[in-house]
């Protein structure tokens, strides 16, 4: 798309996928053992959104970039260290609870109001990015919340792709939306502006480019010192139990059977109706 | 006093509600009749009433919007229909299924009646209160959750009821056209398009999900690798046995660029936390470690066997029943003929 464009990416910070998680309930809550001090990522979907977003700006001369994001201070700070080196963005950082369980609506209230307050961003050309689902609540509904706050009313999720449509100067562009069976959604879209929830699209994750970090902690460090702070409400959200599940299963390893006798049992396993 | 709006819609064929459709209105049978409360179906569909008749006796009222605009999934013509239907029906629990297509509007939706969302419900229960399951955390954390505000929408994932298949009998039902002011429309759904593939890997409805993993590709024991092999045998077994084709990160991300090493692996056959949580009953991984990012897409997989050289995967560890310490090529070989030589 060879016009400016003026792109939002929300995204939250969740617990690195390879810690184990343990609910607990706290005076505010469920909530998870230990989470302010586990190692934390931006969530993942909507880093790749974040990727995404990069990359189309680049495309675009005289884009902007800003990346929303609602968590503790501190906690975000630890995790931009990292994020800022990837890809040359604004951070507008809201400071508050961290985790899955607050509810989403009020998040979303957040975040709108986060994105309203931005100076010079042109609402008009507005392209909101973020991850189509959290790896923390995983509800898929935020983005879509605050798209309906600020009343935009082209949105796609499950995006893996947003490309030009002939030269790209209307600002139109074709949008592919994961559905059902495999398959995508094609839809051709007038242009900005528009909510895309991002899966997994076609980017690989940037490398480290220190740079790009120094210059991005200029303006991420004052950001975050004045970030306001968002008291989340429950709108009437209650928890009757937040658990474990049972996942330990009795395991057979077989390590002497051959590779006959292996095929024979599994053929007929997986012929058996369970 | 609750009252329930189950909303459904239309396959992309436009000519039947989808089944995921009907087994959100099993679900909300089921809650109707616990909270001894009635049942309104919605319908969104070029014309809903044409298809009515798979749900036509599930509640006293039916409700259904018309116009070739709902033809297509869109977020601006889907929102204010259903913002429509929910209008006329003024439920105060608004179930409906978590398919791409409502999945896109319905938070919009309840926000724009005054409303609160939850989505990807595993279950209902409750007959004081409603209380609805759902996972946190891309399904490592189960939570049962209430609200008290209404309308309450709620998602409900597929394969979580059994679809409901229509009642004889001719009660009286109420069959009421709706209009719906439709918004300028910016976006038009030109069509749908498939992984570059000869032939369709996702198989929601297969009976077993098949995943392969990176050690597909990666040097074996005689010291090469043989991805071509690799490709025959998986493709050979899923021809064979009908089933779904998942995948782990490492193996889809290879190729890079969104291009796999295996030509009919794309990012959306991955299976864990950045990829699908499938449901069948039976799974089988091959070549894959069984690290806790892949396995939590296996939540909704009931029988799980592995295939895997090493004695130390994560399978072994409590998270697969069966665990064949083996090379996959020659067991894979092996099943794929005892299976062709079934049929
Ligand atoms: C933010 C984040 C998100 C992630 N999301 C996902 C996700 O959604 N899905 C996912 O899968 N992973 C995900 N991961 C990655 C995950 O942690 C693992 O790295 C990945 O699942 C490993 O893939 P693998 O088991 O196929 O490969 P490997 O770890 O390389 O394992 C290959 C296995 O194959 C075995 N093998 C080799 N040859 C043979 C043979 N001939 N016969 C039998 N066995 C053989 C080896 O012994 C080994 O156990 C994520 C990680 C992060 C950090």
């Amino acid at each position: 798309m060879s016009n400016p464009l003026q792109i939002v990416v929300c995204a939250g910070i969740v617990p690195d996928p390879l810690q184990t998680l343990e609910p607990t309930t706290g005076a505010t809550g469920p909530g998870i053992k230990n989470e302010l001090v586990l190692p934390a990522v931006l969530d993942p979907w909507a880093a790749c959104a974040l990727y995404e977003a990069a990359a189309l700006a680049a495309k675009n001369p005289g884009s902007k970039l800003w990346l929303v994001a609602l968590g503790p201070k501190a906690k975000l700070q630890q995790v931009m260290m990292t994020v800022a080196q990837k890809v040359a963005f604004e951070l507008v950082p809201v400071d508050g609870p961290i985790g899955g369980f607050p509810d989403a609506h009020a998040t979303a209230a957040a975040l709108a109001s986060a994105i309203e307050s931005i100076a010079g961003l042109d609402r008009a050309k507005l392209l909101l990015f973020g991850g189509w689902e959290s790896a923390s609540r995983g509800a898929g509904v935020t983005l879509q919340l605050i798209g309906e706050r600020l009343g935009i009313a082209d949105q796609f999720f499950g995006v893996d792709q947003i490309a030009q449509i002939g030269s790209g100067e209307d600002g139109s562009f074709e949008v592919l939306e994961r559905v059902e069976g495999g398959k995508h959604q094609v839809s051709a879209c007038l242009g900005a502006p528009a909510v895309l929830g991002w899966a997994t699209g076609n980017l690989p994750e940037p490398r480290n480019n220190p740079q790009i970090g120094m210059a991005n902690m200029r303006t991420i460090m004052p950001a975050l010192q004045k970030a306001p702070t968002a008291k989340l409400d429950a709108n009437s959200l209650q928890y009757i139990s937040v658990s474990l599940p049972k996942q330990q299963r009795e395991t057979r390893v077989e390590k002497n059977m051959t590779p006959e006798e292996i095929a024979a049992e599994l053929a007929a396993w997986i012929g058996k109706d369970s | 006093m609750e009252s329930i709006l189950v909303l459904t819609h239309a396959d992309e064929s436009g000519s039947a509600i989808t089944r995921h459709s009907l087994e959100a209105v099993t679900a909300g049978k089921e809650l109707a009749a616990r909270l001894g409360v009635s049942l309104t179906i919605g319908i969104v569909a070029a014309d809903g009433n044409r298809i009515a008749s798979a749900v036509k006796h599930a509640g006293p009222r039916l409700l259904a919007v018309k116009g070739e605009a709902f033809a297509q999934a869109r977020f601006a013509s889907d929102a204010a229909a259903c913002e429509a239907l929910c209008r006329a029906a003024q439920a105060t629990i608004v179930v409906a299924p978590q398919s791409s297509r409502f999945a896109r509007v319905m938070a919009a939706v309840a926000h724009r009646v005054g409303g609160v969302i939850d989505t990807h419900i595993a279950a209902l229960a409750g007959a004081e209160c409603v209380e609805a399951t759902r996972w946190f955390y891309r399904q490592r954390i189960e939570a049962v959750v209430t609200r008290t505000a209404r309308p309450w929408f709620l998602l409900l994932d597929s394969g979580t009821h059994a679809p409901y298949s229509g009642e004889a009998g001719n009660a009286q039902v109420d069959e009421i056209a709706i209009a719906v002011e439709l918004p300028a429309l910016r976006t038009e759904v030109t069509g749908f398009r498939a992984p570059k593939q000869d032939e369709q890997t996702i198989r929601p409805d297969a009976k077993l999900l098949f995943v392969a993993g990176a050690g597909w590709t990666k040097k074996q024991p005689d010291g090469e690798v043989h991805v071509e092999e690799a490709g025959k045998l998986i493709l050979g077994f899923l021809r064979a046995s009908g089933a779904s084709l998942g995948s782990s990160k490492s193996l889809v991300d290879q190729g890079g660029e969104g291009q796999s090493v295996l030509p009919f692996l794309t990012h959306l056959n991955q299976v864990g936390q950045t990829g699908s949580t499938p449901r069948h009953p039976k799974g089988l991984s091959t070549c894959c470690h069984g690290e806790e990012p892949h396995v939590v897409g296996w939540r909704f997989i009931a029988e799980r066997r592995a295939i895997s050289l090493d004695p130390n995967c994560g399978w072994t560890r409590g998270k697969a029943d069966v665990v064949y310490i083996a090379d996959a090529f020659q067991v894979m070989a092996k099943v794929n003929a005892l299976l062709q030589a079934k049929s």
